[in-house]
């Protein structure tokens, strides 16, 4: 029998017996921050495509949530910091390898960009808006006439939001649950799946739901298969990696994992939306509730279950 | 200069004296430590073995906590001291899920605390804390550039380990075995 | 008049509750918002003050650091005591916890009976120790000042043996003799003259061969010790540990005799065997020192390795390869005395095996083996002559114990019952630094004693279990705030080492020496305590010695030359040892004449019945007995301990690791608390192994109460040493319950 034990009485909250330091803050932000991302991709995607009106939904609608959910999840970022009087320290530099610089300059330049991307449909979907001030107005215009290139900086800086969420777990080698480089993908992918299923409720035109409901199938088959391969990654890993995996596979996590995250966050609304498609029709709602709460749940096991997982020696 | 520590596991007797000495030194909360021991336990009563380590931040050459501070609170300094600066620290947590040896902890007033080498003695010229109290002098602390220093003695005659050197990150402790 | 003594909690009278820890500052105000700095770990110490730890009876010198709000910051080690190289062990290092204990007692405390309930009220100084005085001369005047008795235990006690050997009372005892290292003080006395005494003067530092015999070294840490062991270690020296568990020192040994409990004479025997049978001995020194080889040769002949694997479950080879390896390192070999002692009722005859065994590798006076010691000898502080007492320590033994060399502290518990056939009663006791309860497994004893004494007085730091019992509770300052005796150790040199105190004592507390001084003057005995501070007496004390209170202050400790000689005997000269033959006596006419075996002898002792574990107890490197387990510092390192069980009683059990078992005795004493479990391979299958000084029942020690299992409680079989008294404690078997005694179990929640 072999036994490890600490014998000088080391018993630290939040680390011993299992580091716990991350609590529900940062699921939450992650959830928030992937579905922002999402939001703000489709509404940029089809401003560049050209097809703002068809889509109405998408990019002129949805995107009131971005903002919200940003602001939301930066609370929740700021809720989880234990010095947070010192939190502008983020803002005084910028570290090109932390994860978390990336992440915090980038809600910074996104956060603003949504709330400009939102006001400059204001007057479209609030017709007599008046923002009473000249100088906005004359601001509102200029953001009008240059809404195509606002829509480019804003593609680019969501996809970065949207892997950021899963690149800042994967940067940490110390834990082998999340030192995987599909998490990146795999969340960006999750994000942009709930942003679509988002997108999807607030949509009153046939046609922009079915493109969106295709787009969210696509995804999530694309999800499935990001999960397999991870699972699969890391039975071929190291010792490590192969006890991380066990967590899902017979582990604590193996059933909120494959009850909550892939049967009922994927696969069953998958079967829902393609029934829909052959003409079963049902309310849009429970496949949306289930994708979202699908991602969220993701997001809390790969937050908790990570942190349990660490090197042995 | 590169500073590291050689702990002979063959003469530490688990005493904990080291953490201790540690807490009175740089005044860490009770409840909370900067340096730990393990005792590993293996074999069947009574061909048993047993080893004890005396543990505590790696001062990395290669250190993941480094990396992934947003704010630069982590840096490494003179001799390659791994150190945390309170008040550029915003208690985000990142270093602590980057430490694959548990190392650092959230300090009751919010920032993140871990050991650092005693590095105001250091820069006095005497040795850490856990080192200096050592009842079995089963501690060797020095210069691994210095050639003729106690510790590049230690390592250049004995065999040794690192911990979970597969994580990439170039610790500065080593178990003499 | 009797009076039922009831213990009685001190919690209930609203004093000592601990204040609550600041919340910490999460916003982190107090921080510079800007500066780049860390704030500095602590503030600077600006004031060093010479001490000596007093955590332990090792009494290391040290330096309290202190800074300018007088905090003392830390204590470290002085550099030039022998006994620690200016290292202090983890618990002089947490030393400081015992003064910012909130726990601790803060004013005197009498016992009254209020509404028909007996409680303590808290007094002012001159009412309690007036109350004491009275009581002393009343006592005296009735029964004759012998009947006031002394329990002590560190340095408090040489303050309290003054006032009461001036008051006409040498009734005076230590625990530490019958209840741990009495055994190996008979044992070595009757080999070699001589007692070991401590600290023990072995050579560990240059030996080449040392054998360890339930002897745990770094876990028990004897600084010096500890630290030679290492050194032995790693010069290679070839080390022996015969342990029933694998202990630290066992792990680090290259010989690990994994041996069956209770039956060390046997190996010991069948060592000594070898040695003689192969002719390996020192024939050189036992030629020259020693008498009796030739009746212990013919006693041995029988006792072959065959013979001891039979009943130690050593095979027979390992016996003859330790031998023989003892015999290659002679005469720089040590099989070491121990320290705790008293297993079952045979120890001084074991200790005098292992005598016998150094006898015959003629380790004792040699380098490697044991030095002869040598102390500075300081002198009194002048007073009169102390009255002779009628009677004393050796009278209270009432005929038994023939070879008890110090008092013993169970014949005193025993002379306190009343009885018509008691021609020595003992009426009052004081007990400074010494909790009872927890120190004598007599409990039931104990009880009766404590309803029958006049007059109990308690000096101490904390409140402990025996405070509850006090009629009086004299809050002691810890050894940080106070003077105490200059330390004067032997050993390898001489040392004089200061205590000075650090910082004035907090609360109502006050040094044992002004308490004995104040209770002195009292008694109309002024003129045995002719100084105002004791500084005084320190430095009358140094002039004599040709030193200076200034320089000792300036060092913390001087080393002096040695005046006698080497520390070894020189091979070419006789030496005359102090025994009736002025030889090291392997056969002892004196034994022989009082009943005893002259040579030890192997008797089996019982086993445990089926279901039944031995219990084994030791020590943890981060307390010292019972009076630390509520040191904030030290508690943090370990605040409670485990019963050690092998994998396959837990199995059988359905133990499992880390979960709360209670433990039951032979006699179905329940353990007050349940104990964490450990399931290890480094411990027998027949036997579990705890930590002594656990499970304390005091509800003021907030952090020691309930926490583990107390040992002393499960020992209710008790094995008395027929030749000094000691307390055999290793002969009690447990088993384990789920249930334990449910009203201290809701107590503890």
């Amino acid at each position: 029998m072999n036994e490890e034990l600490f014998v000088s009485g080391r018993n630290i909250p939040n680390i011993d017996p299992f580091l716990n330091i991350w609590h529900w803050q940062i699921p939450i932000y992650l959830f928030l921050g992937g579905l922002a991302a999402g939001i703000l991709f489709f509404a940029a995607l089809f401003t560049i495509l050209g097809k703002a009106d068809k889509m109405e939904a998408t990019v002129k609608k949805a995107p009131i949530i971005a903002p919200i959910a940003l602001i939301l999840g930066l609370l929740a970022l700021f809720l989880d910091l234990k010095h947070e009087l010192f939190f502008w320290r983020l803002y005084t530099t910028f570290r090109i390898e932390s994860p978390m610089s990336w992440g915090a300059w980038v809600l910074m330049a996104i956060t603003p960009l949504s709330i400009v991307w939102v006001a400059s449909y204001a007057k479209e979907l609030k017709p007599g808006w008046d923002w009473k001030f000249g100088f906005l107005n004359d601001f509102e215009s200029f953001v009008i006439k240059n809404r195509l290139a606002l829509a480019w900086i804003i593609i680019v800086l969501s996809v970065i939001l949207g892997i950021y969420t899963g690149i800042l777990l994967s940067a940490f080698n110390a834990r082998p649950l999340w030192n995987t480089s599909i998490l990146g993908p795999l969340f960006l992918v999750s994000g942009m799946s709930t942003g679509a299923a988002t997108i999807l409720i607030m949509s009153k035109s046939t046609e922009e739901r079915r493109l969106l409901s295709g787009i969210d199938l696509l995804l999530i088959v694309i999800e499935l298969f990001f999960i397999t391969h991870m699972i699969m990654g890391f039975q071929a890993g190291s010792q490590t990696q192969i006890d991380a995996a066990q967590l899902f596979l017979g582990g604590p996590f193996t059933v909120p994992f494959w009850v909550f995250v892939v049967i009922l966050g994927l696969v069953f609304p998958a079967i829902l939306e393609i029934m829909e498609r052959l003409g079963v029709h049902m309310p849009v709602i429970i496949p949306v509730v289930l994708v979202l709460l699908g991602g969220l749940i993701f997001r809390f096991i790969m937050v908790e279950a990570g942190q349990i997982t660490r090197y042995l020696y | 200069m590169r500073y590291a520590m050689a702990i002979d596991t063959l003469k530490c007797v688990g005493c904990s004296d080291c953490v201790i000495a540690c807490q009175m030194e740089n005044n860490v909360p009770i409840g909370f430590c900067r340096d730990w021991v393990v005792e590993s336990v293996h074999g069947s009563y009574p061909e048993v073995g047993l080893e004890l380590r005396s543990e505590r931040c790696n001062h990395c050459e290669n250190a993941p906590c480094v990396r992934c501070c947003p704010t630069g609170a982590s840096h490494i300094v003179e001799g390659g001291i791994v150190l945390v600066t309170q008040n550029k620290c915003i208690g985000c947590g990142a270093c602590i899920q980057a430490c694959p040896y548990d190392a650092r902890y959230s300090h009751p007033e919010g920032y993140v605390d871990k050991c650092t080498f005693c590095n105001h003695r250091v820069t006095e010229g005497l040795n850490p804390a856990c080192v200096s109290v050592c009842p079995t002098k089963c501690m060797y602390f020095g210069d691994l550039d210095d050639a003729n220093s106690d510790i590049s003695n230690i390592l250049a005659t004995r065999k040794y380990k690192a911990l979970a050197p597969e994580a990439g990150t170039n610790p500065q402790i080593f178990y003499l075995v | 008049m009797k009076t039922r003594r009831e213990f009685i909690k001190i919690s209930a009278l609203g004093i000592g509750a601990a204040a609550i820890a600041s919340q910490s500052n999460r916003w982190g105000f107090g921080l510079p918002l800007y500066a780049d700095e860390n704030k500095s770990n602590k503030s600077k110490a600006t004031k060093l003050t010479p001490t000596y730890c007093e955590v332990c009876f090792w009494k290391c010198a040290a330096w309290a650091h202190i800074n300018d709000n007088g905090k003392i910051l830390k204590l470290t080690g002085n550099a030039n005591d022998p006994q620690c190289n200016g290292r202090l062990c983890p618990r002089g290092t947490g030393g400081v916890g015992m003064v910012y204990d909130d726990d601790r007692l803060k004013t005197p405390l009498i016992r009254v009976v209020e509404n028909g309930k007996q409680t303590y009220r808290e007094a002012s100084w001159p009412e309690a120790l007036d109350y004491i005085a009275e009581k002393m001369k009343e006592i005296a005047a009735k029964n004759g000042p012998e009947s006031i008795a002394l329990f002590n235990h560190g340095s408090a006690g040489g303050h309290f043996t003054h006032l009461l050997k001036s008051f006409g009372s040498s009734t005076i005892t230590a625990p530490s003799f019958a209840q741990c290292r009495g055994p190996r003080e008979t044992g070595f006395e009757t080999t070699f003259g001589a007692q070991v005494g401590s600290p023990e003067p072995t050579d560990i530092r240059d030996t080449r061969c040392l054998v360890l015999i339930g002897s745990h070294i770094g876990e028990n840490m004897h600084n010096a010790q500890v630290q030679e062991f290492s050194d032995a270690v790693d010069k290679g020296a070839t080390i022996i540990t015969v342990d029933p568990r694998l202990s630290i020192a066992a792990n680090k040994s290259k010989y690990w005799l994994p041996i069956k409990p209770a039956t060390d004479i046997a190996l010991l025997l069948s060592w000594i065997h070898v040695l003689i049978d192969e002719e390996i001995y020192n024939k050189e020194y036992v030629a020259k020192h020693t008498m009796g080889l030739d009746q212990l040769k013919v006693h041995v002949s029988t006792f072959t390795p065959e013979w001891a694997y039979g009943i130690t479950n050593i095979k027979p080879s390992v016996i003859r390869q330790t031998a023989r390896e003892m015999a290659d390192a002679a005469p720089s070999v040590l099989i070491h005395p121990g320290r705790h002692v008293t297993w079952y009722g045979d120890d001084a005859q074991r200790s005098r095996a292992i005598a016998i065994l150094n006898g015959l590798l003629g380790s004792w006076g040699a380098r490697g083996g044991f030095f002869m010691k040598a102390s500075a000898g300081i002198p009194d502080f002048p007073h009169p002559e102390y009255p002779k007492p009628k009677w004393s320590w050796p009278e209270v033994l009432n005929g038994k114990y023939p070879f008890a060399s110090m008092s013993v502290s169970n014949t005193f518990i025993e002379a306190s019952i009343s009885s018509n056939d008691n021609k020595y009663p003992i009426k009052a006791w004081f007990v400074a630094g010494t909790n009872l309860p927890v120190a004598i497994p007599m409990m039931s004893q104990m009880q009766k004693a404590l309803q029958d004494l006049e007059l109990v007085v308690v000096v101490d730091t904390m409140p402990t279990e025996v405070t509850g019992f006090a009629d009086v509770v004299l809050p002691e300052c810890t050894y940080l705030e106070r003077h105490d005796d200059l330390r004067d150790v032997p050993h390898r040199v001489p040392t004089i080492a200061l205590r000075e105190p650090a910082i004035e004592p907090m609360w109502e507390s006050k040094p044992a020496w002004w308490i004995a001084k104040q209770i002195g003057e009292r008694l109309g005995l002024h003129d045995y305590f002719k100084y105002e501070d004791f500084e005084e007496v320190i430095s009358w004390q140094l002039q004599q010695k040709g030193l200076t209170l200034a320089e000792l202050k300036s060092k913390g400790i001087v080393v002096l030359p040695r005046h006698n000689e080497s520390p070894y005997l020189d091979p070419k000269e006789d030496y005359h040892f102090n025994t009736p033959s002025g030889k090291v006596e392997f056969y002892s006419s004196a034994l022989a004449s009082a009943g005893f075996d002259p040579i030890p002898v192997y008797t089996p002792h019982p086993e445990p019945e089926d279901g039944f574990y031995r219990l084994i107890y030791g020590r943890a490197p981060m307390h010292t007995f019972s009076r630390t387990a509520n040191n904030p510092n030290l508690t943090d390192l370990m605040d409670e301990n485990s019963v050690w069980v092998h994998p396959k009683v837990a199995s059988l059990w359905g133990l499992e690791e880390g979960k709360y078992t209670y433990l039951r005795n032979q006699d179905g004493i329940t353990s007050n608390f349940p104990i964490k479990v450990r399931v290890t391979e480094r411990i027998r299958w027949d036997s579990v192994y705890m930590v002594h000084g656990f499970g304390h029942n005091q509800k003021e020690l907030s952090r020691a109460f309930g926490k583990g299992a107390n040992d002393t409680q499960l020992i209710t079989n008790v094995m008395i040493d027929p030749m000094m008294g000691g307390t055999g404690m290793r002969g009690n078997f447990v088993t384990f319950t789920a249930t334990g005694a449910t009203e201290e179990k809701e107590a503890a929640l």
